[in-house]
């Protein structure tokens, strides 16, 4: 009983990242020739069959609503929780926090990664202990956060700033460093100041490699914020996660489950637009 | 042969007088009071490698100065000194007025359209507007005036050489520093560059300094050729001759020719010992010999 508990839900958990990681492969796939509309159509087929076995096998009584709800039972759930206001409300607080998060971590590593990459001085001071900590799996800093920072809002933030950090700092470095000299010696040559170098040169030269740090960084964002909520908080998808565990409900635990990965799509096509648009000049 | 007949280089004194000896066709240098650039005795060394071993260079306004040499004989050196991309001393180099430097790659901006690319050379001369309309005025001059919305990613290998061209151009130098700027396009594409830098030349008057491997280029475009070997003048020539005049055909020029590859070290070939002169060209029945390319 307990076994097929945790295997249901590990099977779950995994299902925001393989959601996300089909959604990037889909437009290799669609180029084999295939005509697009058709291939959509067909790899339909499969998860739609996949549904109604695990609908047939809750209606016929195999899969107890123990041990996982109903695809009937989650709609229902997921249109009561809506209807409630109670799912928006929640994806609202956890929202925020990703954004605040991710907006302070990707601010420390954008600027760590620019001193690093203009200064061979700073360089020398910033990258060995980047480099030694980022080795840290950052999501086994959670104790020590709540110890420094209780449980309320800023462990969460700060797990969440944390992990997106190395990603946007790492990227960003290699993107200075991989900048034409040739390039930084014509700017020399038109007389450009510093911060004129840094601004039409420097940025612009590092944000192709940068924007493949943000996709990571939000990847991680997720993840930490998922972690953070689920083992302390009062709000949040995490809270409604861990309210649903004590009573049993694997409806909600899998709506939220769903809400995850719908925010880990749209976040991945928000920078996707940003990427196309940011980077017209390679097309 | 006169292979050995190398003038020796110029002085301080030979070349202040350069201003009127400059081509018939040079336009009219306003204000020629001194030259644009002075070099003295510039030497300049990498470690134990003196690239530069003391020289000595007058540029007058409204000349086009072409500096020969082969790989590693302080040529390029030379050109960053004047662009004041590497640092020198005041009493060896010293250049009035601006300076603007094309090099042999366009170096342009990726990710800056065309027009912006050229705009930002005069980003702390100009307002915002006028580099605008500077930078379309300028590439419409070098024959880009279709192409201010395109991305430098989109543009041929000559077309982003007009375009880096244009940037430099736009600064309106006293001093033009073109570092082998055309060695990386097809033969015809080169001719054409040549032809638009005698025409900006002409409308602009501006001086030009031209560091360049191909001699035929040196000769098509320069009032002075200077051959540099080891970080020394090996040797000089004027060409006073209208540009529009320069064939190989006229003696002056072949003799020019001759002169500077044989500085360069470059040996003539010999006549085929089988062919009598005049039927030179049939097809031999050795296979023909040959001899060390142009440097």
């Amino acid at each position: 009983m307990t076994t097929t508990v945790d295997g249901s839900t590990a099977s779950a958990v995994t299902r925001p990242s393989s959601a996300r990681r089909r959604s990037t492969h889909r437009s290799p796939g669609s180029a084999r020739g295939r005509s697009a509309p058709l291939t959509f159509l067909r790899r339909l087929v499969s998860p739609i069959i996949l549904i109604a076995l695990w609908q047939a096998a809750s209606s016929a009584g195999l899969l107890s609503a123990d041990t996982m709800a109903s695809p009937a039972t989650i709609a229902a759930t997921a249109r009561d929780l809506i209807a409630d206001g109670t799912l928006g409300q929640e994806t609202l607080i956890s929202v925020q926090r990703v954004a605040i998060g991710l907006s302070l971590g990707l601010v420390t590593g954008l600027v760590l990664a620019l001193l690093a990459g203009l200064s061979r001085l700073l360089d020398d001071a910033i990258d060995p202990p980047m480099q030694a900590l980022r080795t840290l799996p950052h999501l086994g800093l959670v104790p020590l956060f709540i110890i420094w920072f209780g449980v309320g809002e800023e462990p969460k933030v700060y797990l969440v700033a944390f992990g997106v950090l190395f990603p946007i700092y790492l990227t960003t470095l290699a993107g200075i460093r991989g900048i034409d000299r040739r390039i930084l010696e014509a700017a020399d040559a038109m007389a450009l100041t510093w911060w004129q170098r840094v601004r039409y040169v420097v940025l612009p030269g590092a944000l192709p490699s940068a924007l493949t740090g943000l996709r990571q960084s939000l990847g991680i964002a997720w993840l930490s914020l998922v972690v953070a909520e689920t083992i302390a908080a009062s709000s949040g998808l995490g809270y409604l996660i861990n309210q649903a565990r004590e009573f049993g409900q694997t409806d909600i635990v899998v709506v939220v489950l769903v809400v995850y990965a719908v925010l880990g799509l749209v976040t991945d096509g928000v920078v996707r637009i940003i990427e196309r648009r940011a980077l017209a000049w390679r097309s | 042969m006169a292979l050995l007949n190398r003038r020796p280089a110029e002085t301080s004194a030979t070349s202040a007088t350069s201003a009127q000896t400059t081509g018939s066709d040079a336009p009219d240098a306003p204000g020629a009071t001194g030259p644009v650039a002075r070099v003295r005795g510039h030497h300049r060394s990498f470690g134990d490698l003196h690239v530069l071993r003391g020289i000595d260079l007058d540029i007058a306004p409204g000349e086009i100065v072409a500096l020969l040499g082969r790989s590693g004989c302080g040529k390029s050196t030379l050109l960053r000194s004047l662009a004041g991309l590497d640092p020198a001393p005041r009493e060896e180099v010293e250049v009035r007025g601006t300076t603007a430097v094309a090099f042999q790659e366009p170096r342009l901006l990726p990710w800056q359209r065309v027009q912006r690319n050229v705009a930002l050379a005069l980003l702390n001369s100009a307002r915002r507007g006028e580099r605008e309309r500077l930078a379309a005025e300028t590439l419409t001059e070098v024959g880009l005036g279709a192409k201010l919305d395109a991305w430098p990613g989109q543009l041929s290998g000559g077309q982003a050489q007009r375009v880096s061209l244009a940037r430099a151009l736009v600064r309106n130098p006293s001093l033009l520093l073109l570092d082998e700027p055309f060695s990386a396009l097809d033969a015809l594409t080169r001719i054409e560059m040549h032809q638009l830098v005698i025409e900006l030349w002409r409308r602009h008057g501006m001086a030009i300094l031209i560091v360049t491997h191909d001699v035929d280029e040196a000769i098509a475009l320069a009032d002075r050729l200077i051959v540099l070997d080891e970080g020394r003048a090996a040797g000089s020539w004027r060409l006073e001759m209208p540009r529009t005049d320069r064939d190989h055909a006229v003696p002056e020029i072949a003799q020019v020719r001759h002169e500077v590859l044989a500085s360069l070290g470059v040996q003539p070939l010999p006549p085929n010992p089988n062919r009598t002169p005049v039927d030179d060209r049939s097809p031999a029945p050795t296979p023909p010999r040959h001899h060390q390319g142009a440097a």
